[in-house]
């Protein structure tokens, strides 16, 4: 169904720093690592960049964006936003600086270069610490990011190969020390 | 009576600059500027390995990843006494100049044309007279009517939607907004052809870089790009070619629009030429290093007090004394235990959240001194620095700048003091935007020659001393100057503090109480409708506030963000 390269773009939002805030992030780093997927599907870590991203997110088909997310639901909360849902605009009137994803929806409707279809995989954080792992809730939430991605994923028709033996992301093994420098 | 607004967020996404008011018959009297996030990141670092701070330090913020990066090897290098080769040098900066490139587009374009373009006037302007106008100011290509009645179409399409997006924050119909309809629409040209140009900048930095966002080729000790003349898969001279493709490009853009429509703008607003000063004390340091050691740069840096030019102290080098001993931070009106004022290697960073005192901590931003001075950082700094410092590129298109705002506003002089503004501080960027393009051409005929004298080499392998050492790092960063101070013990970071551009302009008062450059630029400026206080966003604005960087998130829900109360 997708043949061509780039048709899909999995893309992680966050900042890693801010523990639960880099929730996304982490998500498409473990999804990277326990799966092989094919060539029509780009994996991103797009941090909290913002027009560093347009170029990324011109003309895909799908966009599947992984972020912690601020609904006002109970932390922990795995929300699924799509299409028409997602808030493409801006929301406040004063404020036009640091672009948002929203931000870069609406930017790329004004070039006709919009995601045909853009899906959000949020989840609500419990803490926004200045730390570098997740909080043992959002390990967790991770684990249900990733089977939505991947839920996601097939849903679109891509077959995904899982990795006999799952990697170790960069991140996931910087939590870890962080976890020992604590302790 | 004096009426008090509150702008929270004047940044986006999760507010946390936040600016006061109070504004009394019709001009604001006082102002505070208040960051509004918990700032630790530093603490992170502690106990980590300095070789690895930089993969940390690229994660402070969204825009400027690059930058931070760049500062922290560059201070982890001074600590441990290195000199960098050449390639390496002129590789960073290719790449800082590339991402500073962008970023000067995207805020005048992208961040605050809203603040002066009424984007909805542009749906009743004469294409045919709106290019008239823009065939009249350059020689650009995608100046002409097709061009124009395209775009207007495309706009007119957009706001049929009813989904303004990115325009949704402009104040339309203001009392002041000036720009006739042909000007907004070629602003709007303009805007879209913007949004195309600076992926090019992006292009340059992901080719160098590794990959973008997250530059993964920076190590301390130099870069990690292998460099031949011929191999396929390292940097060579297709690659470097492609990357000059793209730089012809951004030249045109520069030269034909952004230094054209600046003053041309500005032209309608030379009342905010007499708005907006702030503190008048200029920092900017050097950089663009030619050589190993970091001593002959190709940007100039140096401190200028009151405005005045001959005060002009020049910083020098790499590890430079003057500055090394100048920079402070009080935090007295900050939310952190402690009120002394302390240099970055005995920094703390002990958070003392109590509520908003405007007589007393008020912010999580602290005070940066020079010497016990406040001073602006930024492109206006950097341009009267660069112009005390005799640099002729600088000289040379801040005169075009002028003559441009002369032709066109019709005026027989424009003094130096006029930069001393809100306007002044858009046309200073789009001068060191002008002067970062030489640069960047300068630095990729510099890479190329010297790899023709058969010099490949990339890195210099560092050696962790056993004791303890202190160094920092500097970089005149898209928002001005950046500097990281490291203290290394036993090979692990024992103290990291990064003084960022937005600490220096939006801190709260001093130590000695002396207000920093946001809340002295904001006093004496109108506002017409305290509901919409379009005048505090102008000048806020202009300094291309960037403290929201570190949360990223999407909210679903819409925030109240001005209130207004009668005092």
């Amino acid at each position: 169904m997708y043949t061509e390269n780039k048709e899909i773009l999995v893309l992680g939002l966050g900042n890693i720093l801010m523990q639960d805030e880099g929730v996304g992030v982490r998500a498409v780093e473990a999804l990277e690592c326990r799966y092989i997927v094919p060539d029509c599907v780009t994996l991103m870590d797009g941090g909290t960049t913002g027009t560093e991203l347009l170029q990324p997110m011109r003309g895909v088909k799908q966009l599947i964006v992984a972020d912690a997310i601020h609904t006002g639901d109970a932390n922990g909360t795995l929300v699924r936003i799509a299409d028409e849902q997602v808030p493409a605009f801006f929301q406040t009137k004063l404020s036009n600086h640091q672009l948002g994803l929203s931000d870069l929806l609406a930017l790329l409707s004004l070039t006709d270069e919009q995601p045909e279809h853009v899906t959000i995989v949020g989840l609500v954080p419990h803490s926004l610490e200045n730390r570098l792992g997740l909080t043992p809730e959002a390990e967790q939430g991770v684990e249900a990011m990733v089977a939505q991605l991947v839920v996601e994923l097939e849903r679109l028709g891509v077959e995904l190969v899982k990795r006999a033996q799952p990697l170790r992301g960069f991140w996931q093994q910087q939590a870890a020390l962080e976890r020992v420098k604590c302790a | 009576m004096a009426t008090r607004i509150t702008v929270d967020p004047i940044t986006r996404i999760e507010g946390h600059l936040r600016i006061d008011v109070e504004v009394d018959n019709g001009r604001v009297t006082k102002a505070w500027s208040s960051g509004q996030m918990w700032r630790g990141i530093e603490k992170i670092l502690v106990g980590r390995d300095p070789l690895e701070a930089w993969t940390y330090t690229q994660r402070f913020c969204g825009v400027c990843t690059t930058v931070h990066a760049i500062t922290s090897v560059r201070a982890v290098e001074n600590a441990l006494g290195m000199e960098v080769p050449v390639n390496a040098q002129l590789i960073r900066n290719i790449i800082q100049t590339a991402h500073a490139i962008q970023d000067h587009i995207v805020h005048f374009y992208h961040l605050s044309a809203v603040d002066w373009v009424d984007v909805v006037s542009a749906l009743k302007a004469d294409p045919r007279a709106a290019a008239q106008l823009a065939e009249s100011l350059s020689d650009w290509s995608l100046n002409g009517v097709h061009e124009m009645t395209a775009v207007q179409n495309r706009l007119k399409k957009f706001v049929e939607s009813g989904q303004l997006g990115p325009f949704a924050t402009g104040f339309w119909g203001h009392p002041e907004m000036k720009l006739p309809p042909e000007v907004n629409l070629m602003a709007v040209a303009h805007y879209l052809q913007a949004l195309e140009v600076q992926n090019y900048c992006n292009k340059i930095v992901a080719i160098l870089g590794g990959k973008s966002p997250h530059i993964q080729n920076v190590a301390v000790g130099g870069v990690s790009n292998s460099i031949s003349h011929d191999a396929p898969s390292v940097l060579n001279m297709e690659r470097l070619m492609f990357i000059k493709g793209f730089m012809d490009k951004l030249e045109k853009f520069i030269h034909s629009v952004y230094m054209v429509d600046v003053p041309a703008v500005g032209a309608f607003y030379l009342d905010w030429t007499k708005v907006g000063g702030g503190v008048i004390n200029y920092l900017s340091v050097p950089d663009c290093p030619q050589d190993s050691k970091g001593t002959i740069f190709d940007l100039p840096g140096g401190y200028i007090k009151g405005g005045d030019l001959s005060t002009f102290k020049p910083i020098k080098a790499h590890g430079d004394k003057y500055f090394q001993e100048g920079v402070a931070e009080s935090s007295k009106h900050a939310w952190y235990h402690g009120d002394k004022t302390l240099h970055p290697w005995e920094g703390e960073t002990e958070p003392n959240y109590n509520d908003f005192n405007e007589d007393g901590q008020y912010s999580w931003i602290k005070a940066p001194t020079f010497y016990g001075e406040r001073a602006e950082v930024g492109p206006l700094a950097n341009v009267l620095v660069s112009v005390a410092a005799g640099h002729e590129p600088a000289k040379r298109h801040l005169n075009t700048a002028i003559n441009t705002l002369k032709s066109v506003g019709r005026l027989q002089d424009v003094p130096l003091e006029a930069l001393n503004s809100t306007i002044g501080r858009h046309a200073a960027r789009a001068v060191r935007c002008a002067v970062m393009m030489d640069t960047l051409k300068d630095q990729w005929h510099a890479l190329v020659n010297n790899i023709g004298t058969g010099d490949l080499e990339t890195f210099n392998p560092p050696t962790m001393p056993k004791g303890e050492v202190r160094g920092f790092g500097f970089h005149e960063a898209p928002r001005g100057a950046l500097s990281h101070w490291v203290v290394i013990e036993k090979g692990k970071i024992k103290n990291y503090q990064a003084v960022v551009p937005s600490t220096w302009n939006a801190g709260p008062r001093a130590e000695n109480g002396d207000p920093g450059p946001y809340e002295m630029s904001l006093l004496d400026t109108p506002v017409a409708d305290p509901e919409k206080p379009l005048e505090v966003l102008r000048t806020v604005h202009s300094f291309d506030p960037c403290i929201a960087c570190a949360i990223h998130m999407v909210d679903t829900e819409k925030r109240e963000i001005v209130k207004v109360k009668a005092l």
